[in-house]
């Protein structure tokens, strides 16, 4: 068997392992088997592929083992960390770094000159572009969650410098590949204008549309991988890339419909700033409840629907609430959780946060399941969610929101809302479930909050 | 070598596979998914790996360490993070039916 069949045969083993990995990530039994055996493909494949990288100069060998340690280990230690709620910014620094990664391999063969053939440099450019624009829109998006970024960037004529920018890099990569500037400058300039493209599309976007963001550039930099494994005749690559890259769009579209907007709406539409007309429409004032009182609202509950948003997320608060839904089971109160797809930062962000603190799944339900139920509830239990119970969406037409799936709160006995303060949510927009007669707001970081309320609870049982 | 024909169809076939994996998962699997296809992507390494062994010239090689080191990043946070969040699918998991018994 020569050297290249085992190299062709490791990676086949490498991408089964990917996709019967994924399978298995695709049920709660299964999951953390799953990512092993993606695990072990990627070991296999890296290792079979250090193996034979024995003709090659040494001080190559050297820098490929020096930059696998390096990147390794920082990553191992970042990764091992970072704490739960800052997850989503922490996949966006991977993923932007897998787009870097793609890019480089781009820059390395239209600058080595080595694609004589048109077709295989136009690939490797536009894999390239992919990847360019994955990897600096994602550090700015994990910029923004990890409030390195805290403005959002617009100006009047945005698109026009963005679509600006777009054709500046498609003609540097023309010139590029059709052979007739195929110099450094031109591929440096191509480059440059592909990471500049994907800051300026990725700054005006506002924090609530991030975990859309996310997960396109998270297929984006799986469809540069593909390309650049066209490039390099890589089996494996084309193999896991476009896995990725199918299953990030199918995920980027089921967040952008559950959001009910286009992905075209969330990349161009400058959601987030409309508050203006949206604003007016909102009128009376919201009733502040002491925690006191809206323990023993919960305590004499038959049945109470926790609402978790960002602001639970923030606060860290998931075991205090876990620990007051204890408490009030043990009182004979039925409690659900009510995820809505979009809350928090990313699809499912609650879900992770809600099994760390020990939540069953058996008490957690989606917008599908739930929404119905809320006629029967005594109480929603909203903490620190805003625009995903906002009935605005349901009937202001004006809304900016207009049309969204909500979960319907305010069709619950009484609500009541944890939350920072008297303004406005993420997103900029009023929110009417504030001001009806049946809301009352308890008013405070929600990890205080709650634990006021765990209090409040055990005085009135 | 992939003749170009025989790109395309494993092109089309890798991609009905991504779709046909994803469309049945739970929506409380989205993250630590989204995770996981950001972990399988890594495999971009060995891309990073081989073109770096080709390289010869310093910037090549400034560039081609960066693409390795960043590669690595990707492969091996990815692959941290998705366990870390679906460990806690499973302790989660027992835990319920610790109490159920």
């Amino acid at each position: 068997m020569s050297s290249h069949t085992l190299l062709a045969l490791s990676y086949l083993a490498a991408a089964f392992l990917f996709i019967v990995g994924l399978k298995r990530m695709s049920s709660p039994l299964t999951a953390v088997s799953g990512v092993r055996w993606a695990g072990v493909g990627m070991l296999l494949a890296t290792a079979v592929t250090l193996a034979f990288m024995g003709g090659v100069p040494q001080v190559n060998l050297l820098l490929v083992i020096i930059a696998i340690l390096i990147g390794s280990v920082l990553a191992w230690v970042s990764g091992k960390r970072v704490a739960m709620t800052d997850m989503p910014q922490m996949i966006a620094l991977y993923n932007g770094m897998g787009g870097g990664a793609a890019a480089a391999i781009a820059a390395l063969q239209l600058a080595s000159g080595s694609e004589s053939n048109v077709t295989h440099a136009a690939i490797a450019a536009v894999g390239g572009f992919i990847g360019s624009v994955s990897f600096s829109g994602s550090l700015i998006a994990f910029a923004k969650l990890q409030g390195l970024i805290k403005k959002t960037l617009r100006f009047g004529g945005q698109k026009l410098v963005n679509l600006a920018i777009l054709l500046l890099t498609v003609s540097c990569g023309v010139a590029v590949v059709s052979g007739i500037h195929a110099d450094m400058m031109t591929v440096t300039l191509f480059f440059a204008f592909a990471l500049l493209l994907g800051i300026a599309m990725t700054l005006p976007i506002g924090g609530a549309d991030m975990p859309v963001v996310i997960s396109l550039y998270n297929a984006l930099t799986g469809l540069a991988v593909a390309f650049e494994g066209f490039v390099l005749d890589n089996a494996a690559m084309i193999i896991a890339g476009t896995v990725v890259g199918a299953a990030g769009t199918l995920l980027t579209q089921l967040m952008a419909k559950a959001m009910n907007r286009s992905l075209a709406n969330v990349l161009f539409s400058n959601f987030g700033d409309s508050s203006g007309a949206a604003a007016s429409s909102v009128t009376g004032t919201q009733k502040a409840i002491e925690a006191s009182d809206a323990g023993v609202m919960l305590a004499f509950s038959q049945k109470v629907i926790v609402v978790p948003g960002y602001g639970m997320a923030v606060a860290q608060a998931q075991h205090k609430v876990w620990e007051l839904c204890q408490l009030l089971l043990d009182n004979g109160v039925k409690v659900r959780f009510a995820i809505h797809p979009v809350a928090g930062r990313m699809p499912g962000h609650m879900n992770v946060l809600l099994a760390e603190a020990g939540v069953p799944y058996d008490l957690i339900s989606d917008l599908d399941e739930i929404n119905a139920e809320f006629e029967t509830a005594d109480v929603a239990l909203i903490i620190g969610a805003n625009d995903v119970v906002n009935p605005d969406a349901r009937s202001n037409k004006s809304s900016p929101i207009y049309g969204m799936p909500i979960l319907s709160a305010d069709k619950a006995k009484n609500v009541i809302v944890i939350k920072r303060g008297q303004g406005q949510g993420f997103s900029g927009i009023d929110n009417a479930l504030f001001v009806l007669d049946q809301t009352r707001m308890l008013y405070g970081d929600a990890q205080s909050a709650v634990g006021q309320l765990i209090q409040a609870v055990k005085a009135a049982g | 070598m992939i003749d170009g024909v025989i790109a395309l169809y494993i092109f089309m076939l890798a991609a009905f596979t991504g779709y046909e994996v994803i469309s049945r998962v739970p929506v409380i699997l989205h993250t630590p998914l989204m995770s996981g296809s950001n972990f399988v992507h890594g495999i971009v390494l060995v891309g990073a790996m081989v073109a770096l062994g080709t390289a010869d010239t310093t910037p090549m090689r400034v560039i081609g360490f960066l693409g390795v080191f960043l590669a690595a990043g990707n492969a091996v946070g990815g692959y941290v993070v998705t366990e870390r969040m679906l460990q806690m699918f499973v302790a989660a998991g027992q835990k319920k039916r610790g109490a159920a018994k």
